[in-house]
């Protein structure tokens, strides 16, 4: 269960949420530039009180809390990162690029020895279906493969809290599904709380789960994805009968 | 050729240079990653000596380290000998004088790493040192070359803060561009010539290398901006 309190401003643009995701994985639907990244980004930590203290963050997991930008010891970025155990997957990947694969997939994990480090790394590949990419070099990998190493690098650290914006927009769609269902078990199996951005109803219906429907920075509905998505469904289902 | 003033001249820019970047590398990632109110004051204040006449900062240097201040009869008192006019002076001099020619290349470089890949480290626990040890220093080595390359030329070719604060005692103080000076003020212009040439070859030599790196690609420098 994730309880968040999100306040941004960037500009014209006014961002306020305030629910509880009581499922384990939410999909964030909404048009681009409804507030899915910069609610992400507040969620991860890495936006709060950047902006002169504008920002406001209160977000809890399972009760724990996470941030709270109003304490000051919680505004402190840095190593309070990894005791949040929070990844954040984005579209760019954001592979070092001096760095091989399991190099990269290996960034978040420095206490482990290198017996265990190398496990670690070899799982997550192996999870994301990147294994082969082993010893490359991001230079030398697709948009699709650097997508799959970046979530391994993120799964590798063993987060509590997964975000996803759009992570797997440069797979094809079988890929892209398959790589899905394979993380939705994991995530399920670890009990890992997931919030997933998407802007394709198709992605957010198949899904199944609990969605979050954002509009100009507000939270217009959240619910079951059959019921919030209703009208995306009726038309993509007119779409398809046509 | 004042092969010792050759050789203290180098020696100083190796010193002065070290020092820098051991201040420098902490000092432009604080500037670039950091999120204080006086960012801006601390980086117009060590941008000061860009603009400052050497002589100006020579003096203020003389005064607070020699006798006249509290500060510089501490100083003297805990090494046992002034520190003006003498190699440690000089070095003091010489690290302010320089530091925003080793600062201003470093928190360019910095500053253009990718803020993605500077929040996906954080993200994955990496704190301020770690940051900057496996991502920025690594992303911005030819900053790292260029701010240790101008850092030495500079200390080499300087003459005000050294006549200020050295004056001209052979083996301690006396650097090439003092023996310069005192080669055209005697008239021996062949003497001045030879000295002139090794300082233009130096600094030449050592801005090909700069230039000479640069056109070579390098991954990770995107442009991306902080926030």
């Amino acid at each position: 269960m994730l309880e968040l309190s999100l306040e941004a401003r960037r500009g014209n643009f006014h961002l306020q949420v305030e629910c509880r995701l009581d499922s384990a994985w939410t999909v964030l639907f909404g048009p681009s530039g409804a507030g899915k990244t910069t609610l992400l980004r507040l969620l991860a930590g890495l936006d709060t009180c950047s902006r002169g203290g504008a920002d406001k963050a209160r977000i809890a997991l399972n009760g724990e809390l996470l941030t709270d930008s109003q304490s000051r010891l919680a505004r402190k970025p840095g190593p309070r990162s990894q005791e949040r155990k929070t990844c954040f997957v984005t579209q760019q990947s954001a592979l070092f690029p001096h760095l091989s694969v399991a190099a990269n997939v290996g960034y978040g994990l420095p206490y482990l020895g290198n017996v265990e480090r190398r496990q670690a790394i070899e799982a997550a590949l192996e999870l994301a279906g990147a294994h082969s990419f082993i010893d490359r070099r991001p230079q030398d990998l697709s948009g699709g493969e650097r997508q799959r190493v970046a979530l391994a690098r993120a799964l590798a650290s063993r987060p509590r809290l997964l975000l996803l914006d759009e992570p797997f927009s440069a797979l094809d769609g079988a890929a892209s599904d398959a790589l899905l269902a394979r993380l939705m078990d994991w995530t399920a199996e670890n009990k890992v709380q997931t919030v997933m951005a998407t802007h394709d109803a198709t992605d957010a219906l198949a899904m199944g789960a609990e969605v979050a429907l954002l509009h100009e920075g507000r939270l217009a509905a959240l619910g079951p994805a059959t019921e919030v998505l209703a009208p995306e469904r009726t038309r993509l289902l007119q779409r398809l009968s046509s | 050729m004042d092969w010792q003033a050759l050789a203290l001249t180098l020696k100083l820019a190796a010193v002065t240079t070290a020092i820098l970047l051991a201040v420098a590398v902490p000092l432009a990632a604080w500037l670039v990653l950091g999120r204080s109110r006086w960012l801006a004051a601390i980086e117009a204040l060590a941008a000061l000596p860009l603009v400052l006449p050497p002589t100006v900062l020579g003096f203020f240097l003389l005064v607070l380290l020699g006798p006249r201040t509290a500060f510089g009869r501490g100083i003297t008192a805990m090494l046992g000998h002034p520190l003006a006019f003498s190699f440690s002076g000089l070095v003091v001099g010489s690290v302010i004088y320089s530091l925003p020619f080793a600062l201003q290349p470093l928190v360019a470089g910095f500053a253009a790493v990718d803020a993605n890949l500077v929040d996906a480290a954080r993200l994955l626990g990496a704190g301020p040192v770690r940051l900057v040890r496996t991502l920025l220093l690594p992303l911005a080595r030819r900053s790292l070359v260029a701010a240790a390359v101008l850092s030495f030329l500079h200390t080499m070719g300087e003459f005000g803060v050294v006549l200020m604060l050295g004056g001209d005692i052979p083996g301690a103080t006396r650097t090439l561009s003092i023996v310069l000076y005192n080669q055209v003020e005697n008239f021996d212009y062949a003497a001045a010539n030879r000295t002139a040439a090794t300082l233009l070859a130096l600094s030449a030599a050592a801005l090909a290398a700069i230039y000479l790196g640069r056109r070579a690609p390098s991954a990770g420098q995107s442009g991306g901006s902080r926030a």
